[in-house]
């Protein structure tokens, strides 16, 4: 028997689930949300299997799948994931089953749409990062713009129109100067195997601009400063589920191609721009930190710390560069990798935790202002033990999963450069004060108003989606082993790619 | 002298359509005002047979009538397609038709003669047949937009697009002369031939070039002969602009393809020049100008405007990816305005013209599944992807890459960027805002099936376009 299609399913079985949701919402007596659950668990119960039988030994692609699409073009529809990309497709099917869940008694506007979104754009998302054909990669970057434009659009908030179009836009502007590259790139080696991308030696002015044409993409995506203004007026307007994905996955989309493509693809421009990508990175930490500390509006202040966490993930990535050149090896460069990775997941855990305990308080007060709230505590204790623990892993405690990658890119910044990681760690102490200062002024102090005296805690659906999100955030923070052990193979795989000049 | 029968089979098909259409000319004067129905079905029924003569014809390229037509690979593929399409304009525009007293037997006879000449406009090699083909389907346009005779509004439109397409036509005529008198031959490969052999050394071939180039810019609708267009599409009754939006841009393509390709191929350097400004300038002035509008017709005019931009990309790369990439995005392109104006015909009814954006507002309330295939027809123009838009745009991305034009590349996507932000705001209406409206959609099975079909085709053409590129490989042979 041929290998299992397990990355066909995990892609196409979410699409199909999606559509079966659309055609139930017309029929009468059947309950959508079971079929959006029941299609958000299969699609879970597929990839355990992809990581049960992932072997950590090897850097080369697994769960391969290859049969021709487009010959016109010699497009294959070509499958297959490493330790970099498995993570992450875990990542985008655990969190669908918590949207999933989130939305149950909140939508109530076209509730079929709404769970069949969020189903297709899951399948669209795995797609993108199983994807080892840079055209296929590129038709599951683009279509999981759709459902997400969708979804902000008919579901957010008083502004959502224009979030949504902003959103739309500036992904696509940046996205298609990337199809311009990958095209170059097909001229170049005479087919879209992102693995031959890979090898295909190129000069310095190709890579450059080749490395510009991704920057530009995939900044926009993770975003990074100056181009991330969209983002939180997009985390602001989408709803709750909307807003999870966003920050949960989405973002990770743009990190994600910076490891598949600027950086092996072009390494000698990588090096040469290392600087301007440690400048953006570091702008992003402390910047967008200061920012984030004066918000009022709770969407808004996470979504500025999402654009800061990012700046740890860049950080991470592009150190690698900086420590070869000061300590002339290349020991510790995988930490900065593996942190960066870390990093990726755990920020999807986290900030997609607290959007999630957001969309707890808007559906009792709708409102998202931080004045409206105060000693919450008092009448939802349960809720308030949750919200501190992911309040702690965002600003970094040890213990959580929010500790790891941001240690391990400090420290591996610090063989790199004293001054770099010296402005870097300076994030600790700003995610601590904007997010603490979130805690206190929403869950401490005496209660601000009746209405918030009147909110009832969790309840028993609410529990169980942070109560997972909780386990999941302690378990990485406590034992990150089994997710670096994953990537090890992989990471180091990349990093000798990467110190490999193509000139 | 003695006479010898030139070989009628490859123009079979044109024959059957000459003679059917004139068949239900009479046949439609006869039926009287009661039995309108007889000249629709029996249009119909001329399309399907048509496609049967069309595919059993022998495939073997042959020319015929002294080398003046000819039936190749690519006459076939256009033509078998340009059938598809008319009769689904047929069908989209019986219900609107009928609502307004225009279920006219003119109507399907004039699209017939005007199919007519797209398909001898397939088949010309020679400047003569081309001609030809080209005012038989200009004629039938003018008249076709005229044909509400008591709207001052497609009258003017009419008046304006007779004024400035006889101007255009004359052009066109003025540049053959020209190129007849330096050459002396009418005869598509003579010309190329020749052409090949002296370049651009004659001064005369420089004035013959220019004129043809405006000539069919004109005809395609390009910047900075665009100006009929807008007008046109908005004065015309919705079927027609259908009509006039669709297929005729196959049958400019073509025109392209046998003058400038074929015939004028040798002089690629030339025009190329000239066809790229033209082509940034469509993409500009049609991605700019469309954001403004709020008349969906006009929107999509000018939506045209900037898909011709496109589409001079992939003929002015000059090389076989670029042909077959124009041919691909023609055909694309045809498909979804096909699926635009059919919605716009949809959302009509009696006394009701869905001409604004705005009445697009919840749809997706109102129909999700007609949101959905309008959906699909305006990220098929965005160029998003799964759509088969992206294909097309892609390839004629990928012809400019060939040539080395990185900088055209470059200014293509960011145009197709600007004109993603009108195409979304349609979709916005549909689904972002609630329907003022909530009436269902008042149409018959036969539209909404075979919209439902139109819109399918650009998704699943999408997610499988080898077939189509297949298609378009095998058209343009050489």
């Amino acid at each position: 028997m041929a290998q299992f299609p397990l990355l066909s399913l995990v892609i196409w079985v979410p699409i199909g689930f999606g559509v079966l949701t659309l055609i139930a919402g017309r029929l009468r007596g059947i309950d959508v949300r079971w079929v959006a659950l029941v299609g958000a668990l299969v699609s879970f119960a597929i990839s355990i299997p992809l990581y049960t039988g992932f072997d950590t030994t090897t850097a080369a692609m697994q769960f391969v799948e290859r049969v021709p699409w487009i010959p016109a073009f010699n497009v294959d529809y070509y499958l297959g994931i490493d330790g970099i990309s498995l993570p992450l497709i875990l990542l985008t099917t655990f969190m669908t089953v918590l949207v999933v869940i989130a939305g149950w008694k909140v939508i109530d506007y076209k509730l079929a749409q709404y769970m069949a979104a969020f189903l297709i754009m899951e399948g669209l998302m795995n797609g993108v990062f199983a994807s080892l054909d840079g055209l296929l990669f590129y038709v599951f970057w683009e279509a999981q713009l759709i459902p997400m434009f969708i979804i902000i659009g008919i579901w957010g908030g008083p502004r959502r129109i224009y979030a949504t179009l902003k959103f739309f836009l500036y992904t696509f502007l940046g996205s298609v100067l990337m199809l311009v590259a990958l095209i170059y790139l097909y001229l170049q080696t005479g087919n879209y195997d992102i693995l031959a991308f890979q090898h295909q030696p190129l000069g310095m002015t190709a890579q450059i601009l080749l490395f510009l044409a991704f920057l530009i993409a995939f900044a926009v995506k993770i975003p990074m400063w100056p181009v991330h203004t969209w983002l939180p007026d997009a985390h602001v307007e989408a709803p709750t589920g909307g807003s999870v994905i966003l920050a949960a996955i989405m973002l990770k989309l743009g990190a994600y191609g910076f490891l598949r493509f600027s950086l092996p693809i072009a390494p000698d421009a990588s090096h040469a721009l290392q600087w301007l990508m440690i400048v953006l990175s570091l702008i992003a930490v402390i910047y967008i930190g200061f920012v984030a500390i004066v918000q009022r509006d709770m969407k808004k202040l996470i979504a500025y710390s999402s654009v800061a966490h990012m700046g740890f993930v860049t950080l991470g990535m592009f150190i690698v560069f900086m420590i070869v050149e000061n300590t002339g090896a290349l020991a510790g460069t995988a930490m900065g990798m593996d942190g960066a990775i870390v990093q990726m997941v755990s920020h999807g855990l986290v900030s997609g935790a607290l959007f999630l305990c957001i969309g707890v308080l808007y559906d009792r007060m709708h409102t998202r202002q931080i004045a409206d709230y105060g000693g919450i505590v008092n009448s939802m204790p349960i809720f308030a033990f949750f919200m501190v623990l992911f309040g702690m892993a965002n600003s970094g405690l040890p213990g959580t999963s929010g500790f790891v990658g941001e240690f391990l890119v400090i420290l591996a910044s610090f063989k790199a450069n004293f001054w770099v990681a010296l402005t870097a760690a300076i994030t600790l102490i700003l995610g601590a004060a904007y997010t603490l200062g979130l805690l206190k002024q929403i869950l401490w102090g005496p209660v601000a108003n009746a209405r918030v005296a009147a909110m009832p805690d969790l309840s028993a659906r609410e529990f169980l989606v942070l109560g997972l999100l909780a386990l999941s955030v302690l378990a990485l923070g406590v034992y990150p082993q089994p997710l670096i052990h994953v990537m090890d193979a992989s990471v180091s795989n990349l990093v000798h790619q990467v110190m490999q000049s193509k000139l | 002298m003695n006479f010898t029968a030139p070989a009628f089979t490859p123009a079979v098909p044109e024959m059957f359509i000459f003679g059917m259409t004139c068949f239900i000319l009479l046949v439609d004067v006869f039926a009287g005002p009661r039995r309108r129905a007889v000249a629709y079905w029996l249009s119909l029924a001329t399309l399907v047979g048509a496609v049967w003569i069309t595919a059993v014809l022998p495939h073997a390229p042959r020319l015929t009538f002294d080398g003046m037509f000819v039936n190749d690979a690519m006459a076939r593929a256009l033509k078998l397609f340009t059938y598809v399409i008319t009769a689904a304009i047929f069908i989209y525009s019986r219900g609107y038709l009928e609502a307004r007293d225009q279920f006219k037997g003119e109507f399907y006879v004039l699209g017939l003669f005007g199919m007519l000449g797209i398909m001898v406009l397939c088949s010309s090699h020679s400047l003569l047949t081309l001609y030809i083909g080209l005012e038989l389907l200009s004629l039938c346009q003018y008249a076709l937009v005229a044909l509400d005779r008591d709207s001052s509004v497609s009258a003017e439109a009419a008046m304006k697009y007779f004024v400035l397409g006889a101007i255009a036509s004359g052009i066109l005529l003025y540049g053959m002369s020209i190129l007849y008198g330096i050459t002396g031959t009418l005869d598509l490969g003579q010309l190329a031939v020749f052409v090949a052999g002296s370049g651009l050394t004659h001064i005369g071939l420089v004035f013959a070039l220019g004129f043809i180039v405006v000539a069919l810019a004109f005809k395609f609708g390009a910047v900075p002969f665009h100006m009929w267009l807008p007008d046109v599409y908005e004065g015309a009754r919705t079927p027609v602009t259908l009509y006039v939006g669709s297929i005729p841009k196959i049958g400019a393509f073509v025109m392209f393809m046998r003058l400038l390709a074929d015939g004028l191929g040798g002089l690629h350097p030339s025009w190329e020049q000239m066809l790229i400004a033209i082509s940034v300038l469509s993409m500009a002035v049609g991605s700019v100008l469309a954001i403004a509008q709020t008349n969906i017709k006009r929107m999509l005019a000018y939506s045209t405007i900037s898909h011709v931009g496109f589409i001079l990309l992939g003929i002015l790369a000059g090389t076989r990816t670029g042909y077959i990439a124009a041919m691909f995005y023609t055909l694309t392109y045809v498909l979804m305005a096909t699926a635009a104006f059919g919605m716009v015909i949809l959302l009509s009814r009696r006394g009701f013209e869905a001409d604004n954006i705005a009445d697009f507002k919840g749809l997706n309330e109102r129909s999700p599944w007609f949101a959905a295939m309008m959906l699909a027809a305006m990220f098929g123009m965005t160029g998003a992807p799964p759509f088969i838009g992206f294909f097309a745009k892609l390839y004629v991305i990928r012809a400019v890459l060939d040539i080395h034009l990185v900088w055209l590349a470059v200014v293509a996507v960011l145009f197709a960027v600007i004109s993603a932000f009108y195409y979304l705001r349609v979709v916005k209406y549909m689904y972002f805002d609630r329907a003022d409206d909530k009436s269902p959609l008042a149409a018959g099975w036969d539209i909404k099936w075979v919209l439902s079909g139109n819109g399918l085709a650009i998704l699943v053409l999408g997610i499988f376009p080898a077939p189509l590129m297949a298609l378009c490989v095998r058209a343009i042979g050489f």
